[in-house]
């Protein structure tokens, strides 16, 4: 592969980011629960273009999801419940990531508990399996009872959760948050004393869509959570906040669909971003998003990206 | 390998009252297509609506370098494709999806096809044709019009029975009324393919699971991403095996996009 291929800016332009001790080779990565383990979209683009990939939500035991319907389109946008489905750290580990092993590319592992002590344990397994580059806490899924969100909304349950990975692991710990809470700077200070080594933000939006036909929640766990374009405006504005309030990196996603999308956010103050409903739609949005940010830089002769991120601030 | 990218609209013909026919020209694309595969098309080059749909290759022409998406419009999506115009493009991925699978030992095949859903089946009737086994085709829908492809089946001489609700076109009643009778047949079908309302198809599996007929039926849900990221169109299957059927929660969910649509008629749960 050429240099050009690697670095779509070309020779003089970084294009590396380091969000919280993870080394990436660019700024843009997959979001979590949109690029299954990798292998989906192996077909449509060089995974080791990628700047990282952040696999499916990963659990201790496999989880079954939650019933159909689990998609529902809304303008610009889509609401879903899968529920994290997943078939479970140990299958992940035998199974999943001997293939990513092949690739070039740092490994993010979006994990999800339901107390504590499974936080713990995933961390402590996964940070003994080769070929894990860090872990993303998955404190924010709107869409399982247990678990999940009701950890992100409550700052001293979120702090809780990422002491509790911060004990049981040495990969960087990247903190996904909610963006269904009343003030995130709080729950972002409050994971930043607890140890984390950077935070992602945001997860979907709480929502719901009602068929007007049937009288009757088209989904299937009632409300799901919503990406997309449509929430764009609120994850920026979201990554904004928390980019100001704390001294950690921002990993910034949320209905990023191009580069311009992607440029908006570092700007905001995010490090790098995460590219996730695009995928759905554009199987080489990370790639184009990629080729994007270089041209931009190209352009305005940016030569370092981190020069960008927060450059909105000033 | 699948393709995705721009395509050429050869034509887009309404060809019922909702149902439109779109040739697409894409080499690439008509490569590898198998009958039962589907194509996951955008509507719009713009951000709404969000998402692709996902349409059954309705024809497959090597020779063109096209395959044919019969859709029927039920929605904006569907109305913005009915929109696009011969000569221009559509962004386009496929052919996706498992596809049905002619058993070796097939001699005898019944094709049962229920409103939009016959499209797929279109294909395979063509190849069960071109291996010379005997097929008889159901069809079955609301009302004559929406009755698809039955000229086309007539002047290949395929043997065709048809059912309408409301009896406008020839038997009065369900396609699976019809089908019972093939179903229960001692000289009858010795395997059967289907796609259709899962209503149809829940009463098809009832039927063959009691005589012990043999098939594939080609399901229908709310698609994501199409290649099996996302999770989000899932069916339930008896594949981690069921000690119970009467537990309802003895199931295993297997993606639409990648494992189907195409599935065992054995190992499909449809929900009422």
């Amino acid at each position: 592969m050429t240099d050009m291929g690697v670095n779509p800016a070309g020779k003089g332009f970084n294009l590396a980011v380091n969000l919280g001790g993870l080394k990436m080779k660019n700024p843009v990565t997959t979001a979590s629960g949109t690029f299954g383990f990798g292998p989906e979209y192996a077909p449509y683009i060089d995974l080791n273009r990628l700047g990282a990939i952040t696999v499916k939500g990963t659990t201790l035991e496999p989880r079954r999801g939650n019933p159909t319907p689990r998609i529902a389109e809304t303008p610009a946008g889509m609401l879903n419940c899968i529920g994290l489905q997943n078939p479970g750290v140990s299958h992940f580990i035998e199974k999943d990531l001997p293939y990513l092993r092949e690739y070039d590319v740092p490994v993010i592992v979006n994990i999800a508990g339901s107390s504590l002590e499974e936080y713990e344990k995933l961390a402590g397994r996964l940070s003994q399996a080769a070929g894990v580059s860090a872990l993303e806490v998955n404190i924010s899924c709107p869409n399982v009872k247990q678990g999940g969100m009701v950890f992100g909304t409550s700052c001293a349950m979120a702090s809780d959760v990422i002491k509790a990975v911060r004990r049981s692991t040495g990969l960087p710990v990247i903190a996904k948050l909610s963006p269904n809470v009343t003030d995130i700077v709080e729950i972002a200070k409050g994971v930043a004393d607890a140890g984390a080594d950077a935070i992602a933000l945001i997860n979907t939006l709480l929502g719901m869509k009602i068929d007007i036909q049937s009288r009757k929640p088209v989904l299937g766990n009632i409300m799901g959570g919503l990406s997309g374009p449509a929430i764009r405006p609120v994850a920026v504005r979201m990554v904004w906040q928390a980019a100001r309030a704390v001294k950690l990196p921002i990993l910034g996603m949320g209905g990023i669909m191009t580069a311009d999308d992607a440029l908006e956010f570092i700007l905001a103050g995010a490090t790098a971003v995460a590219i996730g409903t695009a995928n759905f739609v554009n199987p080489g949005a990370t790639m184009d998003i990629l080729e994007g940010i270089g041209q931009y830089m190209k352009k305005y002769h940016v030569r370092d990206i981190n020069d960008l991120v927060g450059a909105a601030w000033k | 390998m699948p393709y995705s990218g721009l395509a050429e609209v050869v034509k887009n013909q309404k060809v019922g009252p909702e149902h439109f026919l779109m040739e697409v020209f894409s080499p690439e694309l008509v490569r590898e297509a198998k009958p039962g595969q589907f194509a996951h098309v955008r509507c719009t080059n713009q951000m709404d609506p969000l998402l692709r749909r996902p349409i059954s290759l309705h024809e497959i022409n090597h020779k063109k370098g096209s395959v044919s998406l019969l859709y029927q419009v039920v929605g904006r999506g569907t109305r913005l494709l009915s929109g696009m115009q011969a000569g221009g493009e559509i962004d386009i991925m496929g052919p996706l999806g498992n596809g049905f699978n002619i058993p070796e030992g097939a001699r005898k095949v019944l094709i049962v096809g229920g409103g939009i859903g016959a499209a797929p089946l279109f294909p395979l009737i063509i190849e069960l044709e071109e291996r010379h086994i005997e097929q008889t085709v159901l069809l079955g829908a609301r009302t004559t019009d929406d009755i698809i492809g039955y000229g086309h089946l007539a002047a290949l001489g395929i043997r065709t029975e048809v059912a309408t609700d409301d009896g406008s076109m020839g038997y009065k009643g369900f396609v699976t009324e019809l089908a019972e009778k093939h179903v229960k047949d001692p000289a009858g079908p010795d395997y059967f393919f289907a796609c259709g309302p899962n209503p149809m198809l829940r009463e098809l599996i009832k039927l063959t699971r009691v005589s012990g007929l043999q098939g594939q039926v080609s399901l229908e849900e709310y698609m994501g991403c199409g290649v099996g990221a996302c999770l989000a169109c899932v069916c339930k299957t008896t594949a981690g095996g069921v000690n119970d059927p009467e537990d309802k929660n003895e199931f295993e969910y297997k993606k639409v996009c990648t494992e189907g649509p195409v599935f065992d008629a054995g190992e499909v749960i449809l929900d009422d």
